[in-house]
């Protein structure tokens, strides 16, 4: 059980800086979530950690040790890759005893632990059997198994669920976040998929390009985002942006549209101002077919006419013109809609986020 | 109905047809190993007969007069027209191992280092091993000859063996990178987690992977120096350093040749050659990285 703190972290190849210096404390027993779009350096950073990449600057510390120059063997951590990286040639039970085998430990011991880390996972009867003869999800296990054995300070996840399909990683998902619970161990989980980000971990790092967005807990960063990137990365469908500027306390669209300025908001900002003006799928909805969490003032009823229509069952996404362009809202008890049909909207601006257009940053105080 | 009648002519004809190539698949499949296989046959054929079957025009099939003496003859001494086979195939088995078990080595340092390390001039270093391989082994016995003989390494083990290994090498490494590209990174960097050094982790995890392809590697060269002659024949004169196929030149008088003693010679190089191939092939299993990644 460890704390892991990166301190001013920085890979460079050559002249190209992939991660800038980064800063981020873990506490013990944390999970923890790296998320963002590929080439964010979000897994260069894990293999930092792992001891896989060299740090071209700054420092990593483990349990309060600087591990920097130190190889991954003597970092205590475990960590299940991508491509599940098992040993072909092993069988199951030699995979998750590997480590143990390396180590040098006793025959009975070894097969205590590995029954252990089997009757957890569920792989007591694939014991005998090589990676070849296994399901994706099996090897998964397999995968897991192998980073439990050692008993690690910390467990590193390189996008472990990307390779199975969408219903396996839904289990898999699951199970880790079970796992979790039972081995109570420090957790760096990287992933390209926020909704892994957002049901996993205690805390998300939002990274992009090199660079912290931000770190909270799932409900910070949904309902708080930092910065106008956070925003349209956390959250399914996305947040619908529009660029704005501040008129006598309104927002003023490119196409002429007009909308109140949201009331938290009218102390941060000047007339002239540029921004981006946010709302959620959410809190945008065909009246009386929503959840309005703010005060009726702050609700704005607007008619619009509807574009596509997306029924999912127990909701339907309403894409409606608004501005030039398509917002989509998230319909609760549906009815049945047409297209081009002009219908009563409701947008919940109490739930409203504004960025500045040039930082990106919120103009939440 | 009648639908349905046609359908089934359809399925009968394409069945017939399916049998049909099969057969033609069986018999392209006979003439190619009868092509392949003939040459080796007619040398165990003609190392059984007399001379005057063996140059017998149009040649006799079938052999009328079946006898062992041409192998009674080749290890009955000097001077009862036998020759040294068992120092020859000493040499050879000295030189061949020894070459194959140096290139080898070579090859897995090489070969590792191409297929997982990023260095300068890598492309342009890999390509000029290739380039080696372009010229003739032939071409330079001569300079070998008289780079040999100015150092005092003509006619000696030594001599031949840093021959071979260099004629191998740049093969070795070129087959063994291969192999080593396939046998996914992951693995290694997993080994090094679970607590391997770097070293350990290649002995434990990726040179069993890439096993077969380093015995197949270690096959070809093996054969290679074994059934070398050109080099061999200019840079090795004595009883003390000739191959097998350099021997094979001592069944040519000034003016007649020995065919039969020369094909029992030629038998007895095969033989070792063909065991040894047929031992490595068992484990030159494909497909073990499978099951390592995805799925």
């Amino acid at each position: 059980m460890a704390t892991v703190s990166l301190k001013k972290l920085t890979k460079r190849y050559g002249n190209i800086q992939i991660v800038h210096g980064i800063d981020l404390d873990i506490t013990d027993r944390e999970f923890i979530a790296l998320v963002g779009p590929s080439g964010c350096g979000k897994s260069t950073t894990l293999r930092m950690i792992a001891g896989l990449e060299e740090i071209s600057a700054g420092s990593i510390e483990i349990g309060g040790r600087v591990v920097n120059d130190l190889p991954p063997r003597s970092r205590n951590i475990s960590m299940v890759f991508q491509s599940y990286a098992l040993y072909p040639h092993m069988t199951v039970r030699e995979n998750l005893g590997f480590s143990l085998k390396i180590a040098g430990a006793a025959k009975e011991d070894m097969d205590t632990r590995v029954a252990e880390a089997s009757a957890i996972l569920g792989l007591d009867t694939l014991l005998d059997r090589r990676p070849s003869q296994l399901s994706g999800g099996q090897r998964q296990r397999v995968a897991m198994g192998r980073a439990i054995v050692r008993d690690p300070d910390v467990f590193l996840f390189d996008e472990p669920l990307s390779n199975l399909d969408a219903k396996l990683r839904t289990q898999m998902r699951t199970e880790i976040k079970k796992l979790h619970a039972k081995v109570q161990s420090t957790v760096i989980y990287v992933t390209h998929d926020q909704v892994e980000a957002m049901t996993l971990a205690d805390r998300i790092v939002i990274m992009r390009d090199g660079y912290i967005e931000q770190v909270g807990t799932p409900d910070e960063v949904f309902r708080r985002p930092a910065t106008r990137f956070v925003a349209g990365f956390i959250g399914s469908p996305p947040m619908n942006l529009h660029e704005a500027t501040i008129d006598d306390g309104q927002l003023a669209f490119a196409s002429g549209a007009k909308l109140p300025l949201p009331s938290q908001f009218k102390a941060n900002v000047a007339i002239g101002d540029k921004v981006v003006f946010g709302l959620r799928p959410d809190d945008i909805y065909p009246t009386g077919h929503g959840i309005s969490s703010g005060s009726s003032a702050d609700v704005h009823q607007i008619e619009l006419p509807i574009t596509v229509t997306e029924p999912l069952g127990n909701e339907t996404l309403v894409f409606v013109e608004f501005n030039g362009s398509d917002w989509v809202s998230r319909m609760l008890n549906p009815r049945p809609l047409r297209s081009g049909e002009r219908v009563a909207m409701s947008l919940d601006l109490s739930q409203a986020h504004l960025f500045a257009t040039e930082t990106g940053k919120t103009l939440r105080s | 109905m009648k639908g349905g009648v046609v359908k089934m002519d359809e399925n009968s004809s394409a069945r017939l047809k399916r049998r049909l190539l099969d057969i033609l698949y069986c018999i392209g499949l006979f003439l190619a190993m009868l092509t392949i296989c003939l040459p080796g046959l007619w040398i165990v054929l003609s190392s059984l007969r007399p001379t005057v079957e063996i140059m017998a025009k149009p040649p006799v099939w079938i052999p009328q007069d079946i006898s062992f003496d041409a192998y009674l003859t080749m290890f009955s001494g000097i001077g009862k027209g036998g020759i040294p086979v068992i120092e020859y195939f000493r040499n050879s088995l000295i030189i061949s191992v020894t070459s194959t078990v140096i290139a080898v080595a070579i090859g897995m340092a090489g070969g590792y280092a191409f297929a997982r390390y990023r260095f300068r001039g890598k492309s342009s270093v890999f390509l000029g091993l290739m380039l080696t391989r372009t010229v003739p082994g032939v071409a330079l016995s001569l300079p070998l000859f008289f780079l040999y003989v100015r150092l005092g390494i003509i006619d000696t083990h030594f001599g031949l063996i840093l021959a071979y290994v260099a004629l191998n090498v740049p093969f070795t490494i070129w087959l063994i990178d291969g192999f080593f590209r396939q046998v996914p990174k992951d693995l290694a960097e997993a080994a090094q987690i679970d607590g391997c050094t770097r070293w350990q982790a290649f002995w434990q995890v990726e040179f069993p992977l890439a096993g077969p392809g380093i015995a197949s590697a270690a096959i070809f060269a093996f054969l290679t120096c074994w059934n070398e002659f050109a080099l061999a024949s200019q840079l090795t004169r004595s009883v003390s350093a000739k191959t097998l196929p350099v021997g094979l030149l001592d069944y040519t008088a000034e003016f007649t040749i020995d065919w039969r003693g020369m094909c029992a010679l030629a038998v007895v190089m095969i033989i070792p050659a063909l065991t040894l191939t047929f031992i490595v092939q068992k484990h030159l299993v494909g497909g073990l990285t499978s099951g390592a990644v995805k799925g």
